[in-house]
């Protein structure tokens, strides 16, 4: 065989595979090309916001309607293709079936079938922007009836289609995804893994999993209906005598704009867990690695899990507090988001005790995947404390779109979230090339990012309280009375900068320990579970995840015992 | 690789298959004691041969309920439209939701469909009959595979009719002015009645390609996944059908 047969066929190999850890690293390659646009995008918005005449490259002045794409893309971008595909498929395909011991997922084409679709709707969505009138501009929310009628603006035509089509194929690749996990976790395990032998991130997938069938195919049916609003005159979110650009729309009848708010937020409350709980089983792994002490409370850590998975499914209604809801539903919803609160500041208090325990046993100096869990930990302390705030109706009606929540959401879920898929790319690293990832400029990465992150949202807070409104494309101009922000604002956009230029030192990381970076060797972290252990041995595992004794480096049992050591 | 997917009592076990080897039975003959009868306890790949057939089937089922979120989705956007009058201001409450009669072969459809599930039921019975699944795993024939076909085919013919007869109910209704976009009502009688038609051509693609699979492949496991399956995938399609049936006769 000639080199170039060889080369096409081992690109076609890469391609046409059902093989999980490659597609895990085309999961995550996907959504790293999904987060630098995003972050490029956001870039120019907090440009825009304190200089709204200056000419960007590629883009020109940007109009108002130009800033709101922005803010659209930016949302749809991160919210799914980032924090939806990095943590669930893009990290489980990559280590879940070795930690619960399987060779392969249950379903692996469909896991392939899964990641193209993605793909497919990720190019579906950056296609908005070129079309004409260029991308949607009513938020990744989309609220009707303003998403639901063309001549809503620029981007609501075209651009709108495309973003209903896009999220429709994303919802379908998210279900079938979530139908491999789930069926790889319950039917795949190996001899010896009972259920309460799983690491917590399994159990983080598992919870995470059934929430995307739930949440995801709720939001596929209300795709499908405004995109029949839009194109077959039904009326199922488009109230009537809608006035749009002073001419008066008679073609709908009697749709309530609330029912979309109700099946969005059915599948975007749970949306956020499916983003952070994966992140909290890592936490808890990670914790427990590198303080060298089991898991505070396996149990109580699984229990709570399953709780904020259920609990997560009935607070969609916090997000309409002020959307015209009957207030006494409004009152329900605040006691159920409040009752959530109980089970995550639970795992904080857990995580805290961990961290308290294991101050003399961990390890020195404290690795980067270490630091990027304390930092999630940090943010999602710093994100949480504002949640039971907004969780008021009360507090609500004033901080309602407001940079309050901006902040709230880009701190606990954003930030949380970003921190967390770091500390998993710098922990799982050498699982994807087989080299640890430089130290030295990991360190550098986190500090800069903990400063750029903490400048760039904490003051949001402030803006917020003084009333400044989400998606004002600028502070000046014919209304003055947000003009005396523009200070805070600027400050917000140079962190901004250097929070996005740290990420530079990331970029170049990867690129540098893909190829120089140290050789891994078989267990770099000396951890316990079993995506650690040789590839080839069949596994009984007769132990928990977590066996860390004497906080001393070397003494742990790995999971995967092989038969012969158990005999 | 012995294949059968039936537990069978420990006396069949014990019988010779006349063949030699191990026999194809789930659980063999441990001699009292020290038998480990949980087959989690096994490593994979070796957890008796209704292994694969479980995990496909769990796979389906997870799909299955986020299909049913799907509907229920749209269930509740129906109850939510139905109450969603407003009042003008005159104080008269206006709505438009109108009530109209559904056709009655809808009554026939629904007929059709429960008779398909019930010959789709028979197939698949028949690919599980355990005398015709041993003599298909020691290579005497497929009797099974000859007994379930037809039954498969009927199953295809009834739930073309049923697609026919919700074409020939769609036709009646266009033809007394009803037409997707007319009023809310039709919006979503049209809406439910097309995606469940959506879902239902896709079941009989399964079924032609359950049917053609019947033939082409040759470990009995497979043959079995792959109509037990679709099986499980029809009988749901059935059922949801019912559902939305009722829905649209009875709570217009």
């Amino acid at each position: 065989m000639s080199q170039d047969v060889q080369t096409e066929a081992a690109q076609r190999r890469l391609l046409f595979t059902t093989d999980h850890r490659i597609l895990g690293v085309w999961y995550l390659l996907l959504s790293l090309a999904a987060v630098a646009v995003g972050t490029v995008l956001s870039v120019f918005m907090r440009i825009h916001i304190i200089a709204p005449d200056l000419k960007l490259p590629f883009w020109g002045v940007v109009p108002p309607e130009g800033y709101l794409a922005l803010v659209t893309m930016h949302g749809t971008l991160m919210v799914f293709f980032v924090l939806t595909t990095a943590p669930v498929n893009g990290f489980a395909s990559l280590v879940l079936p070795a930690q619960i011991g399987a060779k392969r997922m249950a379903l692996p084409l469909l896991n392939a079938i899964s990641l193209w679709s993605t793909v497919v709707s990720f190019l579906v969505l950056l296609a908005a922007f070129f079309v004409r009138g260029g991308a949607p501009i009513s938020g990744w929310t989309n609220y009707p009836p303003l998403s639901a009628i063309a001549a809503a603006g620029p981007g609501q035509a075209t651009g709108m289609d495309l973003w209903l089509v896009s999220i429709g194929i994303f919802c379908f690749a998210a279900v079938l995804g979530a139908v491999n996990l789930l069926t790889t976790i319950i039917s795949k395990r190996c001899a010896g893994m009972t259920l309460m032998r799983m690491p917590l991130t399994v159990w983080a997938w598992l919870v995470t999993a059934a929430l995307i069938v739930f949440a995801f195919s709720i939001l596929f049916a209300a795709v499908v209906m405004l995109l029949s609003d839009r194109h077959l005159a039904t009326s199922f979110f488009v109230p009537p005598g809608e006035v749009i650009n002073g001419v008066i729309s008679r073609a709908h009848a009697d749709g309530s704009p609330m029912l979309w708010l109700h099946l969005f937020w059915f599948f975007g409350h749970p949306e956020v867990y499916i983003a952070i709980l994966p992140a909290m089983g890592l936490t808890s792994s990670l914790l427990a690695n590198f303080t060298r002490r089991p898991v505070l409370g396996y149990k109580f850590m699984v229990a709570t899990t399953l709780a904020i998975g259920f609990f997560g499914l009935l607070v969609w209604g916090h997000h309409m507090f002020v959307s015209g809801m009957n207030p006494y539903a409004g009152t329900a919803f605040a006691l159920t988001t409040m009752a959530i609160a109980v089970p995550s500041s639970a795992k904080v208090l857990g995580w805290l005790a961990m961290l308290l325990r294991g101050r003399d046993s961990r390890v020195h100096p404290l690795p980067t995947p270490m630091l990027f869990t304390l930092g999630f930990l940090s943010f999602f302390i710093a994100g949480g404390l504002t949640g039971p705030i907004l969780a008021q109706p009360v507090l609500d009606a004033y901080l309602h779109n407001t940079y309050f929540v901006v902040a709230h959401f880009h701190l606990v879920m954003a930030m949380a979230g970003m921190f967390s898929l770091f500390a998993a790319v710098y922990y799982w690293f050498p699982l994807m090339t087989g080299r640890l990832m430089n130290e030295r400029l990991g360190k550098w990465h986190f500090w800069l990012s903990l400063i750029g992150a903490y400048g760039t949202f904490f003051p949001m807070h402030f803006a917020g309280l003084a009333g400044q409104p989400r998606h004002y494309a600028q502070l000046t101009g014919s209304t003055s009375t947000l003009a005396s922000l523009l200070p805070l604002q600027k400050g917000i956009t140079h962190a901004a900068l250097f929070l996005a230029t740290a990420q530079l030192v990331f970029l170049f990381n990867l690129v540098w320990s893909a190829r120089r970076g140290r050789i891994a060797g078989m267990n770099p972290w000396q951890a316990t579970t079993m995506e650690w252990a040789p590839n080839d041995t069949e596994c009984r595992v007769a132990c928990g995840p977590y066996e860390y004794f004497d906080g001393n480096l070397s003494c742990f049992a790995p999971q995967c015992a092989t038969e012969t050591e158990q005999e | 690789m012995p294949a059968t997917f039936t537990r069978t009592p420990a006396e069949i076990d014990r019988k010779d298959t006349g063949i030699g080897g191990k026999p194809p039975v789930d659980r063999r003959p441990t001699g009292g004691g020290g038998g480990d009868d949980n087959w989690d306890n096994h490593p994979q790949g070796r957890r008796g041969p209704r292994e694969l057939l479980t995990r496909y089937r769990l796979g389906l089922f997870f799909a299955l309920a986020g299909d049913l979120m799907f509907f229920i989705a749209l269930v509740s956007t129906f109850f939510v439209r139905q109450n969603a009058g407003h009042f003008d201001p005159r104080d008269n409450y206006v709505s438009d939701w109108h009530p109209f009669s559904i056709p009655p072969i809808l009554w026939i459809n629904t007929a059709v469909l429960l008779l398909s599930s019930l010959s789709m039921e028979v197939a698949r019975q028949h690919l599980f009959h355990e005398v015709d699944v041993m003599e298909e795993w020691l290579g005497l024939g497929r009797p099974a595979v000859r007994r379930a076909a037809p039954w498969l085919v009927g199953t295809v013919v009834l739930g073309l009719m049923f697609l026919a007869g919700q074409w020939i109910a769609w036709q009646q209704l266009s033809s007394q002015g009803l037409f997707f976009a007319t009023n809310q009502n039709s919006h979503f009688f049209y809406l439910i009645t097309a995606t469940h038609a959506l879902h239902l051509f896709l079941g009989i693609l399964a079924l032609m390609i359950a049917l053609g699979a019947l033939f082409l492949l040759r470990r009995v496991e497979m043959r079995q996944i792959v109509v037990d399956c679709t099986a499980w995938y029809w009988h749901t399609m059935g059922i949801f059908w019912v559902f939305l049936f009722v829905l649209l006769t009875c709570f217009q």
